[in-house]
């Protein structure tokens, strides 16, 4: 029963790190641009909260409410400002900046929150558990792994239902002969990282109310992130939230058997599939 | 009467390459127009200039009188000027129907050209809108880049190698969507290398070679060994 109960664990875990995952697999879908700031942006969204929460002395669930939209324009002005500046056919300027930036938001937040651990305090439901059978489920655990779901149904939704996910896929394929259909790709990137920050932002609520954050975390919240999206094959957003789960149970499973083995587990998985699959699981055909 | 599209003595590069010289051009209202030439004549360049994805360094292009040139590319469609590029250039990521609504992605108002016309255009679409681009011949391909163009409700098309890899009788057909595309009222501007092709659509033809326009004329007036040199660059002895 200890197998099912560590399972489940795994897979709620999972679920935080598909959240992580999805707005880093979402951008690099659509303009093939790998933001190694995505951790850090994480981390400033759960500052951002904790921020609004304090000072208007709200819960923290709301505060993210009011943080989204700060956050939407962030990506947006991030993407205009900055990034669709050194977008181009080399890779590198474009990861180069994004280090930076990741360097920058690490010491803007040091040098205003300190290196102090922080959480944020939703209340009484951190405590609360269902109880099935002898598998005790926490509550906010749940809540993160039905966001999930939800945010992956969402992004879905956007991408393949609607007339901005035609051109999200459209300017993927090939932005010159998009320009030629009117699409202006500067603005669709834009948009995508907008969206991508508010994914980023309900990544943070849930991390910041599973544990403790410092400014220093970025970066390894990041490497899951990007393992996420990889085990999943580029471009796929059920295969980020498989690859997530997939990194939850083999760290949940590798903490099982000896608690210093759970992140080390999680990493070996992640080489293991790439052996077996290079491409990811769910490699989209036309790559 | 002023032309609808006019390219005034124009100059670009491909890359570091000139690839054009100084090209005129004027496009009436409700004309077909065929630019005929060898490979690398600067054909496609021309087609890329006036629609904004290649680079203008001299010269004018306007369209009903008002400057097009400095403007981006996805403003130049939004000016009136649809392009069929050449290789057809579907979005394999988008099904046949979501590849031609996306060429109505940028349309304000409502215009003769919709998804049910260009399906009566084109009957073979109608059965396979559901199914990835890619699943399609080349010439079905072909057929949905041209309605794909034609969703933006454009004043003008261009269309760039349209039988270019199509064997015969596919061009045959999709030539034959002409005439429906220009009682619509759009005006069109052919770059083709099939000069039979070009001769028997066309109003005016004219002919590219290293950049350069070498002949102009309707195709009545011009002669074969005209033609021949002007596309070829070498006097017939």
């Amino acid at each position: 029963m200890i197998w099912l109960d560590t399972l489940i664990q795994g897979l709620l875990l999972g679920g935080l790190y598909a959240l992580f995952a999805a707005g880093l697999s979402l951008v690099f879908g659509i303009m093939r641009l790998v933001n190694l700031a995505h951790g850090d942006l994480i981390v400033l969204g759960a500052y951002l909260i904790l921020g609004i929460g304090t000072a208007l002395g709200l819960n923290p669930f709301v505060a993210a409410l009011i943080a989204l939209p700060l956050m939407f324009l962030l990506g947006w002005l991030l993407q205009t400002v900055l990034l669709n500046r050194v977008l181009g056919d080399d890779i590198l300027p474009p990861l180069l900046v994004t280090f930076g930036l990741s360097v920058v938001i690490q010491n803007a937040l040091l040098e205003q929150f300190t290196a102090d651990s922080r959480r944020l305090p939703v209340g009484p439901i951190e405590a609360k558990s269902l109880t099935f059978g002898s598998v005790s489920v926490g509550v906010m655990p749940l809540i993160t792994f039905a966001s999930a779901i939800l945010v992956i149904l969402c992004l879905n939704w956007i991408f393949y239902r609607t007339a901005i996910g035609r051109a999200f896929r459209a300017t993927s394929d090939d932005s010159v002969t998009a320009q030629l259909m009117g699409i202006r790709p500067r603005r669709v990137f834009a948009l995508a990282t907008g969206i991508a920050l508010v994914v980023a932002t309900i990544a943070a609520l849930y991390l910041g109310a599973r544990a403790n954050f410092d400014p220093s975390i970025g970066p390894a919240r990041l490497l899951y992130a990007f393992e996420a999206v990889i085990i999943g094959g580029l471009g796929s957003l059920w295969g980020t939230l498989i690859g997530g789960l997939i990194i939850g149970v083999a760290q949940a499973f590798g903490a099982a058997l000896k608690l210093e083995w759970q992140i080390l587990a999680g990493h070996v998985a992640f080489v293991l599939i790439l052996l077996v699959r290079p491409r990811g699981l769910f490699p989209r055909a036309h790559d | 009467m002023s032309a609808l599209l006019k390219v005034n003595d124009l100059t670009a590069h491909y890359g570091d390459f000139q690839a054009l010289f100084g090209v005129d051009l004027a496009l009436e209202q409700g004309e077909t127009l065929a630019i005929i030439g060898a490979n690398g004549a600067g054909k496609t360049t021309l087609m890329r200039a006036i629609t904004g994805i290649a680079r203008v360094t001299a010269g004018t292009v306007t369209l009903n009188g008002a400057r097009i040139d400095p403007l981006s590319a996805p403003e130049i469609l939004r000016a009136g000027i649809a392009m069929v590029p050449e290789g057809r250039k579907l979005f394999p990521s988008l099904s046949v129907e979501e590849n031609l609504m996306i060429g109505a992605h940028a349309r304000k108002g409502s215009g003769y050209w919709n998804m049910e016309r260009v399906c009566k255009l084109f009957p073979v679409l109608a059965a396979r809108r559901h199914q990835p681009s890619t699943s399609l011949s080349g010439g079905q391909q072909q057929m949905v880049s041209i309605g794909r163009a034609l969703m933006s409700n454009p004043s003008v098309l261009l269309c760039d190698e349209l039988s270019l890899g199509l064997a015969p009788v596919v061009i045959r057909e999709i030539y034959a969507a002409f005439p429906t595309i220009r009682e619509s009222g759009t005006s069109i501007v052919l770059v083709e290398q099939d000069i039979g092709q070009a001769l028997k659509v066309a109003d005016t033809v004219h002919c590219m070679m290293e950049g350069r326009m070498t002949l102009s004329g309707r195709p009545a007036e011009l002669s074969r060994e005209a033609i021949h040199d002007a596309y070829f660059g070498i006097t017939q002895s």
